[in-house]
């Protein structure tokens, strides 16, 4: 069950290139989050007017809530000014989040910037349980400064493929060069995988046509500004298709934000 | 103790707060977040006879001081909700105020009678300001003619109590609350949303899909605070005060100025208990001024003749 909890920030630190790791005491929601979901936070410094602000959970351990974040405009701002002993109201569990791949099948994870975040916590959690397959994130950023929190995917043993528009760290270009490469493995040798993604639209509609085009599994985290983040208002929809074919305005917050490749309509 | 109930136009509330349609979806989906015992109804979000797919996104977008919202009116269709969501918010055991409109004044009458008859509707409310959709909602209320006739087609259908929510973007509230005296709704809601716009001026477009929308949240609390001073003076009908509700204090204020009963909107997307807050503060405010009953506040303003 969803709480509004009261959490006090432990830890509150700029990483560089305008991204934030935020630790929050949040026993509660810490307890009940599963990866994909996300939190809505108060934040604190905004005008009592002012909506909350969505985040997806980087990883939840020991009472303790980890966001990943990037300063984008004046909620994210301000959050990035918190200080530890700050206390903050913080909604969650919220959303639907990322299954669990079908046993034997590899996990591959695409991510743009910091939706790394949802994916960490999915990587976290299935190694946690012992899941088998293999586990590869597929990050794409600018530059190298967009590639975030790798070595915390390394310690985990999943394995990265990186790729920059740059050139700076990885393979030059989109983050499907490297993510093609290894499709294209899969394709012959046949192994079953499935697709997990969070990052910028076209990235996302590219992960989507690909996994629609292999006939695999894909689960797609949708971002989009919430006013309620419950489902209460419905401000935050997302195109899906529905069951008589045509085109239904589905909630971002509780219909997703993971939803499956095939169900998504792209603009 | 302050006895804290009142009666809005027939419909017995146990705390003078609702939570306003539109803002707290079809009851359900604040569960965890609410206490809903502290709440004196819950006004579900507005539904027509079909389902119906809302505005393009976006759909929202922050303003200071609040928010324009262009949902359109996104719903499964009064059947669907009585038969499938009802049900589940009646065990939440508050009031439920089913919120109705349609593209023609028959239609109103149509889906307000399937609200009616369902058991779990404690009261009905008519949305004829929506300012978001082109066909139906503010255009039934636009004149008091068009109101009268609407209210006059729904009237029969509903035995329950009938609150109309208004607009605020009228010169002269009078001839729209003698329409609905004269028709017989029980109560009036106000203030539906303020027709507002935003625009994107990098991209030289308009940052809603519907290209405008309607205002909510402080900033217009004080357009409440007059219209609600305005139709109190103006009319006997109960009046439920909605507007920029966001603590105790706003509640006090449009009570004063002749509310029986108010309702949280925007307020609870950033702190969803705010309903509950309101309704503790009404009560300690009760205590501090020696009211005995939250009812005595209504209309209780003390005004010197100006001069």
């Amino acid at each position: 069950m969803k709480c509004d909890e009261l959490c006090t920030v432990a830890s509150a630190t700029a990483i560089g290139g305008g991204y934030s790791m935020l630790l929050l005491d949040a026993p509660a929601i810490s307890k009940e989050v599963a990866p994909g979901q996300f939190v809505h936070v108060r934040v604190p410094a905004l005008a009592e007017s002012d909506l909350r602000r969505p985040f997806s959970v980087f990883d939840a351990r020991g009472g303790r809530i980890e966001i990943l974040f990037k300063s984008v405009g004046r909620g994210s701002e301000l959050l990035a000014k918190v200080r530890p002993g700050d206390r903050m109201r913080v909604a969650g569990p919220l959303g639907r989040g990322f299954p669990d791949p079908a046993p034997g099948a590899d996990a591959l994870l695409v991510a743009g910037g910091y939706g790394v975040a949802p994916l960490h916590f999915l990587s976290a959690r299935l190694k946690e349980k012992g899941f088998a397959g293999r586990i590869v994130l597929f990050a794409g950023g600018r530059t190298a400064a967009d590639l975030l929190q790798l070595d915390r995917f390394a310690a985990l043993g999943v394995e990265c493929r990186t790729a920059t528009d740059d050139g700076s760290a990885g393979a030059k270009g989109l983050v499907t060069v490297p993510l093609d490469a290894a499709l294209e493995e899969c394709r012959r040798s046949g192994r079953p995988f499935e697709l997990f993604a969070c990052g910028p639209g076209g990235m996302l509609k590219a992960v989507a046509d690909r996994a629609m085009a292999l006939g695999a599994p894909g689960w797609i985290s949708m971002d989009r500004h919430m006013a309620c983040g419950v489902g209460a208002c419905f401000a935050c929809t997302v195109k899906t298709r529905d069951p008589k074919g045509g085109v239904a305005n589905a909630r971002c917050c509780v219909n997703g934000p993971v939803f499956k490749a095939a169900e998504l309509v792209w603009d | 103790m302050v006895d804290m109930s009142v009666d809005l136009g027939g419909l017995a509330m146990r705390t003078p707060v609702a939570t306003a349609s539109g803002t707290f979806g079809y009851g359900r989906e604040y569960e965890g977040l609410v206490d809903y015992s502290a709440l004196g109804a819950v006004t579900a979000k507005g539904v027509r006879m079909s389902p119906w797919p809302g505005n393009p996104a976006p759909r929202h977008v922050e303003v200071p001081g609040g928010m324009i919202n262009a949902i359109g009116l996104q719903g499964p269709g009064a059947e669907h909700f009585v038969k499938w969501t009802l049900p589940r918010v009646r065990a939440l055991g508050v009031p439920v105020i089913a919120n109705v409109w349609g593209g023609s004044a028959e239609e109103y009458a149509q889906a307000a009678a399937i609200l009616d008859a369902a058991e779990g509707v404690a009261a009905i409310e008519m949305n004829v300001s929506c300012p978001n959709v082109k066909e139906g909602g503010h255009t039934f209320g636009s004149s008091p003619q068009t109101l009268a006739a609407t209210v006059r087609a729904v009237r029969p259908a509903v035995r329950k109590p009938l609150i109309v929510k208004l607009a605020p973007n009228v010169p002269d509230f009078a001839p729209y609350l003698k329409a609905l005296e004269d028709e017989g709704a029980d109560a009036v809601s106000m203030i539906n949303t303020m027709p507002a716009m935003a625009i994107d001026i990098e991209k030289r477009r308009p940052v809603l899909g519907n290209r405008t929308g309607g205002l909510s949240g402080r900033c217009i609390h004080p357009v409440a605070v007059k219209a609600v001073y305005d139709a109190h003076r103006a009319s006997r009908l109960p009046i439920l005060a909605m507007g920029g509700v966001y603590g105790p204090e706003d509640a006090i204020e449009l009570m004063l100025a002749g509310a029986t009963a108010v309702a949280v909107g925007t307020a609870t997307f950033t702190d969803p208990r705010t309903a509950e807050r309101v309704a503790a503060g009404i009560a300690a405010y009760c205590g501090r001024h020696g009211f005995a009953a939250a009812r005595e506040i209504t209309g209780a303003l003390q005004e010197q003749d100006p001069c």
